[in-house]
């Protein structure tokens, strides 16, 4: 599994929201129906998935799908 | 009796006075109990009192006042139990002066253990219970906190700090079924009221309408009703158990 379908798992099952809606372009907030809550436990999971640290300023950075990918990817890079 | 079968608990300051009550309380009905505080010979000796009885628990020493000990308390329990149901945060010292002769190190040392320690545990204790979707958290304010008390500004301020953070948490968790409540006990015999004037303590009798001090079981009675299933619709709020002192 890609990481872009791994991360559209989570946000599917975080936020209960059917896999369709869950574009690069979606903004959790106001197009998936996130609260505050749901986004910080949203960075929380894919820290436990990705196995990496989201310090508070970069996770308030990550906003929509796509922005998370991204994030992660680059994260991820950084620590190979 | 409400139970707790299995309930993973961590009482803080659970070696002495209110604390050990309420652990051995909440063992009597089931939970299992991490006992903590600084005090490992005590501690050792309350996990001892609950396994007599047939009750499970464990001594993870903490001193709640320092984050990263904080967060070894709840890492440690969940290595250990895999969850945490209950979170009793009762750790709280006094350091009574009047105000014009308390020594800074005085005010800081009694809101880092009693405020920024409860702060501490729940900040620590909430990324597993959001996880959970349930969580009781349980924290010991004072009638001290919301009466105020002349020589004790730093307590008072302490506990009454922990009124309004009991209420925000509750709001800021209520939608992942984490219900977050005070206790305020009035003058409960302990090791810290003993340190009391006798003249004082006669006066504090006098103004309880029960007539008489509390024991650390009315509270610990309290907790364990809170921490059960039977107040699932109860939060952000703030319960006394003081013989009636502050009835309005």
């Amino acid at each position: 599994m890609s990481l872009e379908d791994k991360v559209k798992e989570i946000i599917v099952d975080k936020l209960g929201v059917s896999e369709e809606k869950v574009t690069p372009e979606a903004h959790f907030i106001e197009d998936l129906g996130a609260d505050s809550l749901d986004t910080v436990e949203l960075v929380m999971a894919f820290e436990d998935e990705f196995n990496v640290e989201i310090p508070d300023d970069d996770a308030q950075q990550i906003a929509t799908v796509k922005s998370a990918v991204d994030y992660l990817n680059k994260k991820l890079k950084e620590a190979e | 009796m409400c139970r707790l079968d299995n309930k993973v608990s961590i009482v803080t300051g659970s070696t002495r006075g209110i604390g050990k009550d309420i652990s051995l309380e909440i063992a009597r009905r089931g939970a299992k109990v991490v006992i903590s505080g600084r005090d490992l010979a005590r501690a050792e000796e309350v996990k001892g009192e609950i396994e007599n009885k047939g009750g499970k628990a464990i001594v993870i020493p903490a001193d709640v006042s320092k984050s990263e000990e904080a967060q070894n308390l709840i890492n440690k329990t969940l290595e250990i139990w895999d969850q945490i149901d209950i979170l009793v945060n009762n750790a709280g010292i006094t350091k009574d002066n009047l105000i014009m002769r308390m020594p800074e190190t005085d005010w800081d040392e009694v809101i880092n253990v009693n405020l920024k320690g409860t702060f501490n545990c729940i900040k620590s204790v909430t990324r597993q219970m959001m996880k959970q979707r349930s969580g009781r958290i349980i924290n010991i304010t004072s009638v001290v906190g919301l009466m105020g008390n002349p020589g004790q500004s730093n307590y008072a301020a302490s506990k009454a700090g922990i009124v309004g953070l009991t209420k925000s948490i509750a709001r800021e968790l209520s939608s992942r079924n984490i219900t977050c409540n005070a206790i305020a006990p009035g003058y409960i015999e302990t090791e810290m009221t003993k340190k009391l004037d006798q003249k004082i303590k006669e006066a504090l009798k006098e103004r309880i309408p029960l007539g008489r001090l509390g024991q650390g079981k009315d509270v610990a009675k309290l907790a364990a009703f809170l921490a059960s299933e039977d107040a699932s619709y109860i939060t952000g709020q703030v319960f006394n158990v003081d013989g009636g002192m502050l009835i309005a």
